[in-house]
């Protein structure tokens, strides 16, 4: 889960990472209220869980109020890929005097937390990685979740000669160390880590990801969670235990399983028709989850035709069809229904159906090219 | 002969007595597993279809001499589970639960690294040597005794690529899931050396997703060396880029995470990828001419 700058600062600052004063503001007199306290130049950041910000207009350095105010407007009303702004930073602009990279996060091939420093900060990391890996420095951790002095010593005297900023970068590190896993974070990255002009260590930005699965240890995670960006459809299905993703297209898609489900919108595709969206009902039979998968999809107004594709394993192909003729009677489906239903239970649940007056198929494919026919 | 798992396989049951261990516990008893017992912490002495319940995994191992464990507990007590499994050395363990936090996978991850257990997911469907034994959830019957091995990061996808070779009297020396979520115990690097070195195997399907870097590493591995036929499917072609598809591991996060490019790094390490789930029994008669 994303959350934004400001929340990513405040929780370096409760773990005592120094960042620039300042704090989030949503209209242009609490902007000013926050200088009173920083002083001039600052710095108004866009806050919004979308990249590229900055090439979009969405960070300006301002010198006074006038400025402030104007630019504050300008970028409260910027559109940043699809999203407008509700909130800017406004922190003590930093004098920068260089630019440094310091990150934990996950190598999920070896299984392990890995420090991740760059004396070139500033840039995509990935791009630095790809272009100059020898400039990037990984560390692992090997199962610990801290570690003493002696083992940092290769990061911090690789990035600075100076044994201040040597002491200073190792004592942040740690506190970063200790935030990524009270924090349950699969990302814990400052970028830039800057010398200021007092030839002090500081984080210029904060970027804090929590793992999704650990969600349920941390309340106070959940509650960071900006609404705006997830949608409504995507979270009532979470919540009725169905996994799901909006496209673009008009062929309705209900799969058991995830890997079938990418499977069934690709064959889509392939045919020649285009997934709306991709949703899985998980393992279970329950026959409830259909009834609530067709409601989420009938309100795409986009949607065509209805795939249900089924390989029966734990789920049973009888509960499928069950639920299937549960929801017609609850619900008025005006496209069609294309079902394809294998596996365990498959002959009572054809059973079942054939005596509703529906056909079913038993190959993926010919279910699919049924499907992508209805909406042309 | 098969890989990993044989009618030899005493297995053991984490959670015997929750709802999904008891079910599964009787589909793998019923398909010929020899399930020797089951785990659930106090409430051992019960019974489960007639399986013998343990407190303790020590307990277990000292009592029936098991030589794998499955586990079927819930995301926040799979941690400690797997450990337990690490600590009396479980040569095999099956994970099946969903949604471990990724630091405690990292946990599980250094234990098994100093340790000579091998784990199998988690997020996995299992494992299963057709005719022999299976350990997971996977549905037993559509599948068949034979000489193609299945290597896959889904669970149904793996069994609509199954269903597909057995109606094409293909089967299987042995079918494993390696699981949908980033860290995951054995990694197709693995279990293509597996099935390379396994006589009874002579065709390799791997069915591998977006997200990720295994199918890479799979592509340069099979280049040096694999020397068996090896049909591929990657399921995530039309997946939009940072979403993640049901599998906590599966979200395109790269351009080498992209179904496209793992189909190219395969094609160009000798792989047949092939577009169609149904497409594979052709493709590998073809390449087994």
């Amino acid at each position: 889960m994303k959350i934004h700058e400001y929340q990513a600062r405040n929780i370096f600052a409760e773990y005592q990472i120094p960042i620039a004063e300042g704090d989030v503001a949503q209209t242009p007199q609490e902007a000013i209220n926050i200088t009173k306290k920083t002083g001039y130049p600052v710095v108004i950041k866009a806050q919004v869980l979308v990249g590229g910000r900055g090439k979009a207009g969405g960070v300006k350095v301002v010198h006074h109020e006038a400025e402030l105010v104007s630019e504050f407007n300008r970028i409260k009303a910027l559109n940043i890929k699809g999203y407008s702004v509700e909130r800017i930073l406004v922190a003590k602009a930093i004098d920068i005097k260089k630019e440094y990279y310091l990150a934990v996060t996950i190598d999920n091939i070896k299984g392990d937390v890995v420090i991740i420093a760059s004396a070139e900060g500033g840039v995509e990391i990935e791009e630095t990685a790809k272009t100059h890996p020898d400039k990037i420095i990984k560390f692992y951790l090997q199962g610990a979740r801290e570690l003493d002095e002696s083992r940092w010593a290769p990061i911090a005297t690789s990035l600075f000669s100076d044994v201040r900023l040597q002491k200073s970068c190792t004592s942040i590190l740690q506190k970063l160390i200790k935030l990524f896993f009270e924090k349950d974070c699969s990302l814990a990255e400052i970028n830039p880590f800057v010398i200021n002009g007092e030839g002090n260590l500081i984080a210029a930005d904060a970027k804090v990801i929590f793992d999704d699965n650990a969600l349920d240890r941390h309340p106070e995670e959940v509650a960071m969670r900006d609404m705006k960006y997830e949608d409504a459809d995507e979270l009532e299905a979470k919540e009725k235990g169905l996994s799901f993703v909006k496209l673009e297209g008009n062929v309705g898609c209900i799969v058991n399983g995830a890997g079938l489900a990418m499977g069934t919108m690709d064959a889509v595709n392939l045919l020649g028709g285009k997934p709306a969206n991709f949703l899985d009902v998980g393992g279970s039979s329950n026959p409830e989850k259909v009834l609530n998968a067709l409601k989420i999809i009938l309100r795409n107004k986009d949607v065509k035709v209805i795939l249900i594709n089924i390989f029966g394993g734990i789920t049973r192909c009888d509960d499928i069809a069950n639920g299937i003729l549960t929801a017609l009677k609850q619900i008025d489906i005006k496209v069609p229904l294309v079902i394809r239903l294998t596996g365990t239970n498959e002959k009572e649940a054809k059973a079942l159906l054939s005596a509703a007056g529906m056909t079913t198929f038993t190959s993926m494919r010919q279910a699919v090219t049924e499907a992508v026919k209805a909406t042309k | 002969m098969s890989i990993l798992i044989d009618q030899n396989t005493k297995v053991i049951v984490q959670g015997i007595t929750g709802r999904d261990g008891s079910f599964h516990a009787k589909q793998m008893l019923e398909y010929g597993t020899k399930v020797v017992g089951g785990v659930t912490p106090g409430k051992g002495g019960q019974d489960v279809h007639g399986i013998p319940v343990f407190n303790s995994v020590k307990e277990a191992k000292d009592k029936t001499g098991c030589n794998a464990a499955v586990i079927y507990v819930p995301a926040k007590f799979a941690k400690e589970a797997i450990l337990e499994d690490i600590r009396n050395n479980i040569p095999l363990i099956i994970c099946i639960t969903e949604g471990i936090p990724v630091l405690d996978m990292v946990e599980v991850k250094n234990e098994l690294n100093k340790s000579q257990c091998r784990l199998i997911g988690p997020n996995c469907p299992g494992l299963i040597s057709p005719g022999k034994a299976k350990i997971g959830i996977m549905p037993g019957h559509i599948h068949k005794q034979g000489d193609i091995g299945v290597v896959s990061r889904s669970g149904t996808l793996t069994y609509e690529v199954v269903y597909n070779l057995t109606i094409n009297g293909m089967g299987q020396s042995s079918c494993i899931g390696l699981g949908g979520d980033p860290i995951i115990g054995t990694r197709f690097v693995d279990v293509l050396k597996m099935f390379q070195e396994d006589p009874d195997t002579k065709a390799i399907v791997m069915v591998g997703e977006i997200g990720g870097g295994d199918e890479q590493l799979a592509a340069e591995f099979i280049k040096k060396h694999v020397t068996k036929p090896v049909v591929s499917f990657i399921a995530g072609r039309t997946a939009p880029a940072g979403k993640r598809m049901g599998h906590a591991g599966a979200i395109i996060s790269s351009g080498d995470s992209t179904a496209e490019a793992k189909r190219q790094m395969l094609r160009d390490a000798g792989v047949t990828v092939i577009d169609f789930p149904d497409e594979i029994p052709q493709a590998l008669a073809a390449s087994l001419k």
